[in-house]
């Protein structure tokens, strides 16, 4: 098998105002014809430095050492570490291409799809503009984008998110190229949309022949779509082998840890069982701490948009101590749901009851006395909190405010229990958040929202954000403070298999309606809506025989 | 931890220009060294000004009862000649520094008091204070800045001219005309903080709208406003000057103003006696070219995509040494991460 892509010895180092900061570090890698590589590693791993160097796409204040040959389809060779100007313009498209994470902004807003992927065209092969459409078409039918004659003219904000990432494939494939550099291309998209996606990535590989270097920290994409698999740590490869060999029998200590801290759906169902056993009996008879009620949340669209309907007729309730989970795709309506329970976003109709406040219609009034029982933990750990005060005047802030304590200073003695309790050093809470790493913010925000130790916690996609084996641990630490704590739980994520490690009962959001509630055993043992059960056979699996198995069940349905 | 130095360094270097001076190269660094040589030695002469400067600013007459006579070409006694009013030139120089000084100060202060107070405002609570607060500042903008700023001197001095009269005059006419700047980049700011999930994390703490504007959003929002700090003070000069000019300035016993000079000199030049426009002149220009290399060079080294740095070389030590083994530890394995300076996220202008 001839090999398109040989790096030997890469080592890329960035000058950064910290001093110069080595991202790769002698990185040795083939990829061979017609194989899909994964390079897995968490963020900073220097995976997407890596690929990146392929196609020769590193920014001025890198420098690069060691070679990166790339063999054309007519098995011309080049070394992408020295070439500069038309040359490296030459390889990129022809000989090696790129389809990046984010389909919406890959394209370019003001042009036609069609002018897009025939500009890569027209720029590498002298043809006429009548027969780089007819190209353009061509590759668009390919990439499996329905009606490709009239979609050709069409803008990129009139695809949707799928149909985009398709439209950047059909991009990349357009010039037939040896190797595909994929970065991450599946990370922006839903599940049910990212199945399909894995699909046409799977279909590049068979019906074009193209070498696939796949960037991920998805195991379950992993799992799916890759032959051989590298795997990253801290700018090295520290273990290559066959997607099979290193699911069964990983051989490095950190694959094993990385492989281990993947959620894996049926989990959480020993944990709920221990969890219902520990509550008294008659906890079912008790007040709900939040009940909605046939609740309605619209976005007033603005110039004569019609109105924006983000939830839409939902009903639910969390008892004391419970945690009820809700999953979604992007646009389902779920942290709108969070949001409206915190009073960040106002009811417009139906009912919402938080510890006794109803929601529609209260004023800022009426919701700040509830404002100490209720704690919320927000997505993104880089922005919730105040770059300018340190970690122990961020966790200090809602003890002065209710007046708990007067100062940050003087409220310092519990803002060092409550760092404990998280298992962050006291030492942290002199920091200032940018000198955190994600998880350990994000363990300082659930100290912040504990702080008041509060009857209900909203928990808005806390560990989406994180690397899997940060979100392992936050998670882990989660279900302990809520054994300890027994707080009352909304936990909003669109990754089922977290939901499932923590939450006691399963709430399933599509478009704005609730289309399936139960117990965690109930809805993904046995899901009875059609949503629910496409939403569980898209979601991969980190296994690749199971998953296999999965994809032919999945394309039997879909099918 | 080894980072915590690392990431802190020492007070000194964390100083705001110093920081800046170290972190640029190459020709950014020239230009920012240059501007703040050329504002230092302004600055110096200005608080300086009774050592440095050789006579009075209206002195016409020497200790020995003698006049300096008009229009003296340079000589040992008056090493940058006389003006047409028998003034020394050389001190009205030094003098017309302090008075410079003065005014920047009292119109820099006064224009962040009330433009960030009243951006603050507007950007927090939006409806219809921020309409009205914006479109007023618009009206503004659209006045030519000079007639505005003639209108508030003879508001405010009446035709009279004292030293601080005349001071006040000039610096609150400019006052008028940047407390619309100061109100839209701090609006703009704040605007964009109040949507950061750290602000609504203060909402949902139930902090009052007091504290969040003042603790959360307030501090988060004055990023920008040291470059046109400095940006206005140069515009305060040539303001100043201008106004000197057209004679809305300061009387010549009052204070020394190289504006009030040119003017004078207007008809110097033609004659060929050139020493007493050209110093009043490269006065101005090397003060206002001192202030805008400092305000251009710290806007272009805010900005991480303008900011050029020294080409990557071997790592001095290496940043991504493992601590530890994977996984283990206190904290998670993010290094690359928690070591890493800061970005800074500048809101366009």
């Amino acid at each position: 098998m001839t090999d398109v892509v040989q790096i030997r010895d890469l080592s890329v180092t960035f000058a950064t105002d910290a001093g110069a900061v080595r991202a790769v570090d002698g990185v040795t890698l083939d990829v061979h014809a017609g194989e899909v590589l994964a390079v897995v590693g968490e963020s900073g791993s220097g995976k997407s430095v890596t690929a990146s160097s392929i196609l020769g796409l590193l920014p001025e204040t890198a420098s690069v050492g060691g070679a990166v040959v790339v063999t054309g389809r007519d098995g011309h060779e080049v070394d992408v570490a020295t070439l500069k100007g038309d040359a490296l313009r030459e390889l990129r498209g022809e000989t090696a291409a790129m389809v990046f994470q984010e389909p919406s902004t890959s394209l370019n807003p003001v042009y036609t799809v069609g002018w897009q992927i025939a500009e890569g065209l027209r720029a590498h092969r002298r043809m006429s503009k009548k027969a780089a459409r007819a190209e353009a078409i061509d590759v668009m039918r390919r990439v499996g984008i329905p009606d490709p004659e009239t979609r050709v003219d069409h803008y990129p904000h009139q695809f949707s998110g799928g149909q985009k990432q398709r439209v950047v494939i059909a991009q990349a494939l357009a010039l037939n190229p040896g190797v595909i550099v994929a970065d991450e291309p599946t990370t922006a998209l839903d599940v049910t949309v990212q199945a399909e996606i894995l699909d046409l990535l799977r279909r590049c590989r068979d019906e074009f022949g193209a070498a696939i270097v796949l960037i991920t920290h998805n195991m379950g994409v992993v799992a799916d779509l890759a032959d051989r698999v590298a795997v990253m740590y801290q700018g090295k490869v520290v273990e290559q082998a066959g997607v099979r060999d290193l699911f069964a029998e990983p051989r490095e200590a950190y694959t094993r840890q990385l492989l281990g801290s993947v959620p894996r759906i049926g989990v959480g169902l020993a944990r709920a069982a221990e969890r219902a056993e520990r509550r008294p009996p008659e906890w079912d008879t008790a007040a709900p701490v939040v009940e909605a009620n046939d609740l309605r949340i619209v976005y007033p669209g603005r110039l004569r948009q019609p109105d924006f309907v983000a939830v839409d007729g939902v009903s639910f309730a969390i008892r004391p101590g419970e945690v009820l989970g809700l999953v979604g795709e992007s646009g389902s309506g779920k942290t709108t749901i969070g949001r409206a329970m915190a009073g960040l976003t106002p009811v417009s109709g139906g009912s919402l009851s938080v510890l006794g406040v109803e929601m529609l219609g209260a004023k800022e009034r009426i919701i700040r006395p509830i404002r100490s029982r209720v704690g919320f933990v927000f997505q993104d750990p880089a922005t919730s909190f105040n770059p300018l005060l340190t970690i122990a005047q961020c966790i200090a802030e809602p003890l002065v405010v209710h007046r708990r304590f007067g100062s940050p200073a003087a409220a310092r003695g519990r803002v060092d229990e409550l760092l404990e309790a998280v298992q962050l050093p006291r030492a942290y809470g002199d920091r200032f958040p940018h000198e955190l790493s994600g998880g350990q913010r994000q363990r300082a925000s659930l100290a912040r929202a504990l702080a008041l130790e509060p009857e209900l916690l909203i928990a808005d996609e806390p560990t989406s954000a994180l690397d899997v084996s940060v979100q392992a641990r936050v998670l882990d630490l989660f279900d302990e403070l809520h054994r300890e704590l027994g707080f009352a739980a909304l936990f909003i994520s669109h990754d089922l298999a977290v939901v499932d490690m923590l939450a006691d009962r399963i709430a399933v959001l599509h478009r704005g309606k609730l289309v399936e509630e139960g117990t965690g055993a109930e809805v993904l043992g046995n899901p009875q809506d059609a949503y629910t059960q496409r939403l569980l056979a898209s979601l991969p699996v980190p296994d690749p025989e199971e998953q296999a198995q999965r994809r032919e069940e999945w394309e039997a349905m879909r099918g | 931890m080894a980072t915590d130095a690392q990431a802190r360094g020492s007070l000194w270097r964390r100083l705001p220009v110093i920081s800046q001076v170290r972190s640029s190269v190459g020709l950014q660094r020239g230009m920012l060294v240059a501007g703040l040589i050329l504002t230092g030695i302004f600055v110096l002469t200005a608080i300086f000004a009774p050592l440095l400067a050789p006579y009075g600013f209206s002195q016409l007459r020497g200790d020995d009862g003698v006049a300096f006579g008009a229009l003296q070409e340079p000589s040992a006694a008056h090493l940058l000649g006389t003006t047409t009013g028998g003034y020394d030139v050389l001190s009205r120089l030094i003098w017309g520094a302090r008075t410079a000084l003065y005014v920047i100060i009292v119109a820099v202060l006064a224009s962040i008091v009330v433009g960030v107070a009243l951006g603050l405002l507007a950007g927090y609570f939006g409806g219809w204070l921020d309409r009205i607060l914006v479109v007023v500042a618009d009206a503004l903008y659209s006045f030519p800045s000079l007639l505005l700023a003639i209108v508030v001197a003879i508001v405010v001095s009446g035709g009279q001219s004292s030293m601080w009269g005349g001071i006040l005059a000039a610096a609150l006419s400019i006052t008028v005309i940047f407390i619309p700047q100061y109100l839209r980049v701090t609006r703009a700011e704040v605007v964009r903080i109040k949507s950061e999930p750290f602000v609504e994390s203060a909402r949902v703490i139930g902090s009052s709208h007091v504290r969040i504007m003042t603790r959360h959003v307030l501090r988060n929002s004055t990023r920008t406003l040291p470059l046109i700090i400095t940006l206005n003070a140069s515009e305060a000069i040539l303001t100043l000057a201008a106004l000197g000019f057209l004679g809305f300035g300061i009387e010549p016993t009052a204070a020394a103003e190289w504006g009030y000079d040119l003017n004078r000199a207007v008809s110097d030049v033609t004659s060929g006696i050139w020493w007493t426009a050209l110093f009043p002149g490269l006065a101005i220009v090397l003060s206002v070219m001192g202030l805008t290399l400092v305000g251009e060079s710290l806007n272009d080294l805010a900005d991480p995509r303008l900011r050029r740095r020294a080409a990557g070389s071997e790592p001095a030590e290496d940043l991504l040494a493992p601590e530890g083994d994977p996984g283990a530890g206190d904290g998670d394995t993010d290094l690359a991460e928690a070591s890493a300076t800061p970005t800074t996220k500048e809101g366009t202008v």
